[in-house]
């Protein structure tokens, strides 16, 4: 014992046990933290496996494989929005209009264009203008991520009605067709193009500047500005990535089902922002990554494709999805619980 | 006698109808350890935060090194070299160290927005070196201890060294006031080697830390710069009689005084309380107008027994009697209806709203007092809160003030005001009431107490130190692992504090 000369009374000893303990339980709820949805994928997997074999058979391992190929690619572009603690509610949007503008512009069955592979990048590119655009009016005007996509997600769904015009353009490309449809070694090549999103994302978020400092911006927008860092420009470049990745996805869509239609991205935007939350990164910035959310979707994937192998009717899959979720975010944000405390 | 590194001259600033600075001057030579002290309130903040550019004085300038700042802003004070340690700390928890150490100023590490991690760890490291501290770089920010924290936010200022080429001048708001005795010993060890390459501002309420590392102090007093001390030849008592400016000191009184005369009826009685291993076997009387102090370290359960009797935790045996009748625990709310005050140690979390003004955080727990019929009468609020404002000489510049905006003990007493607004509450728990206020604010929290406790008002009392516990109980219980070891009563000279500790531990 010892005391300070304020007569603060100090107990080392047990402060110490105390504080070793704590470290302890700390480092073991941050690798509950890191490896629980990893743990919870191997074994949802497992257990689909035991209950059906022909779940864990090769054709179906590729089917999972196509399957979360597009969601794969969206959660790459949404983690960096939701690492900056902002959120993009205009996904199925972008998707709807980068998918009508490159069918319309491949040889189809509506206009005379027959654009080939530019096709596909003008579909990317709209949907990373809009993207960008979302980033610019949140910046600029300062209004929440929330209220400035949801509006942009209306705005985008009405062009692509408006370039519909009620007749979805069917694509008639059947070498775009045929390469979306297709593998290479075995594996779809959608996957593979997902992959490499993949990659890409994660070699992002590690190696530059506009990765670690969406990290920052997450963390704590005060200390960035604080610290000289240009928010403004980071967050543009985080909404522009997610708009480019629906962009992508949206064209990639497309040339698998030979359609430019509106409702090409129906249901994704929540698929997507449920992958990335389940993953592990938090809703208030600054915590998780791209692979977390990478196998959050294959969480999502597994679970839709193995609840159809065990006969679970469509209805109840859905109702199923909203639990896991819930569970999910208990789980993830259970060590800051406190008593009496209010969450808004 | 070295140069002049950093001078400010006549600064003033005003906040709304606050004065907040007045004509402060001040310099500081290169190499030196300047202690700033002050009160609450007296406007030491303000002072750093115009030092480090985040805030722009109404008159007055800061000149550094022969040039004037001419722009306030954090990166210009950053580029004449003046870096600040937040009280509040500036981390990130989520990034490494290395990236918080050079947070927006990468340099050579990265390369067309590239990342080279293995030269900014590299860099990190050696900046951590200075301050032979061996945590590692690449460690994650948020799993270090506050100590280490606050090492790393030194490194990161001691990086101004090597960008802008010049001794920084290092600016460290109360370093000290989250560490324990032995993290407060390297933080200021560290401050003593600085020395040897910075100039160093700090602003601390602990006097003896002050006096350890600084060589030259500024007395702050209602934003007024009311003296300059030399470090090693100054008097403790003569500072405290600077900073205090008045007759305030003879009101932190000793426990030299009589005993109180305690005869009243019995308010409050606890009959062998138990909450699972927290505490057990609790039994107490505390009478109408007692001020009964709870001695003990931390984990002795006596939070844990406050806090059953507000009514935030139910004990799992034993009964609590409110003037003679039991009492059954539904949570705070019913607490309060019975007359049970409780003011929390976190006061900014737990008490106050910082975001609304004084008198709606005055009002918020007790509509009642100020509703005719079924409406809000704002003008009996409105006299009520000046009543109160008045009575606890709250240093506000309104009653519509937001609350977040006062200072440290003028938050306290709008607290402690919330709870005594009411109609008399039966019982008062205070959890740390003086924690983190400096002495001109305890004194006159404690004659507020005292002044409550001869109303009639019972009082439970956590302090942490003896010597507050001893100035202002009349009984001091002492727990040990979840039991009482001793009830002592204080008056003429006793208990001693040695006596107390042995009970203790």
């Amino acid at each position: 014992m010892d005391r300070t000369p304020t007569g603060v009374i100090q107990w080392p000893s047990l402060a110490a046990r105390d504080g070793n303990m704590r470290k302890v339980i700390g480092v073991l709820r941050e690798m509950a933290v890191t490896w629980g949805p990893a743990l919870a994928l191997v074994i949802l997997y497992t257990a689909f496996s035991i209950g059906d074999a022909r779940f864990a058979s090769l054709a179906n391992l590729k089917t999972l494989a196509s399957q979360s190929a597009i969601p794969l690619i969206l959660a790459t572009g949404m983690t960096y929005v939701i690492l900056q603690g902002s959120i993009d509610l205009s996904v199925e949007g972008v998707m709807a209009v980068s998918s009508l503008s490159c069918a319309m512009l491949l040889r189809n069955s509506r206009t005379g264009f027959d654009l080939g592979v530019i096709a596909l990048l003008v579909g990317i590119c709209v949907g990373a203008m809009f993207g960008t655009l979302n980033g610019i009016l949140i910046t600029r005007l300062r209004i929440p991520s929330f209220m400035v996509t949801l509006g942009i997600w209306s705005v985008t769904s009405g062009i692509a009605m408006l370039i519909s015009g009620g007749q979805p353009p069917e694509i008639r490309d059947m070498s775009i067709r045929g390469w979306a449809l297709g593998e290479t070694i075995g594996v779809p090549n959608l996957t593979l193009v997902a992959l490499v999103c993949l990659v890409i994302g994660y070699l992002l978020q590690n190696f530059t500047r506009f990765g670690r400092y969406t990290y920052v911006i997450g963390g704590s927008e005060e200390i960035a500005k604080l610290s000289g860092v240009r928010i403004n420009f980071y967050k543009v470049l985080g909404f522009g990535l997610c708009g480019l990745t629906a962009g992508l996805g949206g064209v990639l869509e497309s040339a698998r089902l030979g359609l430019g239609h509106v409702e090409i991205g129906a249901q994704q935007m929540f698929l997507t922002l449920t992958a990335v939350v389940i993953g592990g990164t938090s809703l208030s910035g600054g915590r998780g990554g791209v692979i977390q959310s990478a196998v959050g979707v294959l969480i999502l994937t597994v679970l839709a494709n193995g609840m159809i192998f065990i006969g679970v009717t469509p209805y109840l899959q859905k109702a199923v999805q909203g639990v896991i979720i819930l569970v999910a975010v208990v789980a993830a944000t259970w060590r800051f619980r406190a008593r009496l405390r209010v969450v808004k | 006698m070295s140069e002049i590194a950093v001078s400010l001259e006549s600064i003033g600033k005003r906040f709304g109808s606050v004065q907040a600075l007045r004509d402060v001057s001040l310099m500081i030579r290169s190499r030196e350890v300047i202690g700033l002290m002050g009160e609450n309130g007296s406007g030491k903040s303000t002072l750093l935060k115009i030092l480090a550019g985040l805030i722009r004085p109404d008159e007055g300038n800061v000149v550094v090194r022969g040039r004037p700042l001419t722009k306030a802003s954090f990166s210009a004070a950053a580029k004449a070299g003046i870096g600040m340690v937040f009280q509040e700390q500036s981390l990130l928890l989520n990034l490494t160290v290395a990236e918080n150490i050079f947070l927006g100023c990468e340099g050579e590490a990265v390369r067309f927005g590239l990342y080279n991690w293995r030269k900014l760890k590299e860099m990190a490291r050696r900046q951590l070196d200075k301050l032979g501290c061996d945590i590692s770089p690449d460690t994650i920010t948020g799993s270090l201890s506050f100590a280490q924290r606050q090492m790393v936010e030194l490194a990161k200022v001691l990086t101004i060294e090597d960008r802008i080429g010049v001794e920084p001048i290092i600016l460290l708001d109360e370093p000290t006031s989250v560490l324990d005795a032995e993290e407060i010993d390297t933080v200021l060890h560290q401050i003593e080697r600085l020395r040897s390459r910075a100039s160093v501002v700090i602003v601390s309420h602990r006097l003896d830390e002050v006096l350890r590392v600084a060589d030259r102090i500024y007395v702050m007093t209602n934003g007024q710069c009311v003296g300059e001390r030399d470090a090693r030849s100054v008097d403790a008592e003569d500072l405290k009689r600077l900073m205090l400016g008045k007759h305030l000191s003879e009101q932190y009184r000793r426990h030299d005084r009589p005993a109180r005369p305690i005869e009243n009826e019995v308010r409050l009685s606890l009959r062998n309380l138990a909450h699972r291993s927290d505490y057990r076997d609790i039994s107490f009387d505390l009478h109408a107008g007692e001020i009964l102090g709870f001695a003990g370290v931390e984990g002795s359960g006596r939070e844990c027994v406050c806090r059953t009797v507000y009514g935030a935790e139910a004990p799992s045996a034993g009964e609590v009697l409110l003037d003679g009748s039991v009492i059954k625990f539904d949570g705070p709310a019913d607490a309060v209806k019975m007359g049970i005050a409780y003011v929390p140690s976190e006061r900014r979390i737990e008490g106050l709203v910082p975001n609304m003004s004084v008198r709606e955080n005055m009002t918020l727990a007790h509509l009642k007092v100020a509703r005719r019929g079924w409406f809000l009468d704002s003008q009996r609020e409105q006299k009520l809160v000046s009543q109160w404002v008045e009575r606890l000489r709250i240093k506000t510049p309104s009653n519509h003030a937001l609350a977040g905006q006062l200072s440290g003990g003028n938050q306290q007493k709008v607290v402690l005001a919330k709870w005594l607004i009411a109609e008399h509450p039966r019982l008062l728990i205070l959890d740390h009431p003086l924690r983190g206020l400096d002495i001109g604010a305890k004194a006159e929290i404690f004659a507020r107490v005292r002044e409550l406790a001869q109303n009639g008002i019972s009082i439970l009392l956590i302090a942490d130190t003896l010597e507050e516990l001893l100035a202002l109980s009349d009984t001091i219980l002492v727990m040990r692992d979840g039991a009482i070891t001793a009830r002592l009563p204080v008056g003429d000279g006793k208990p001693t504090q040695m006596e107390i500790l042995e009970n203790m531990i």
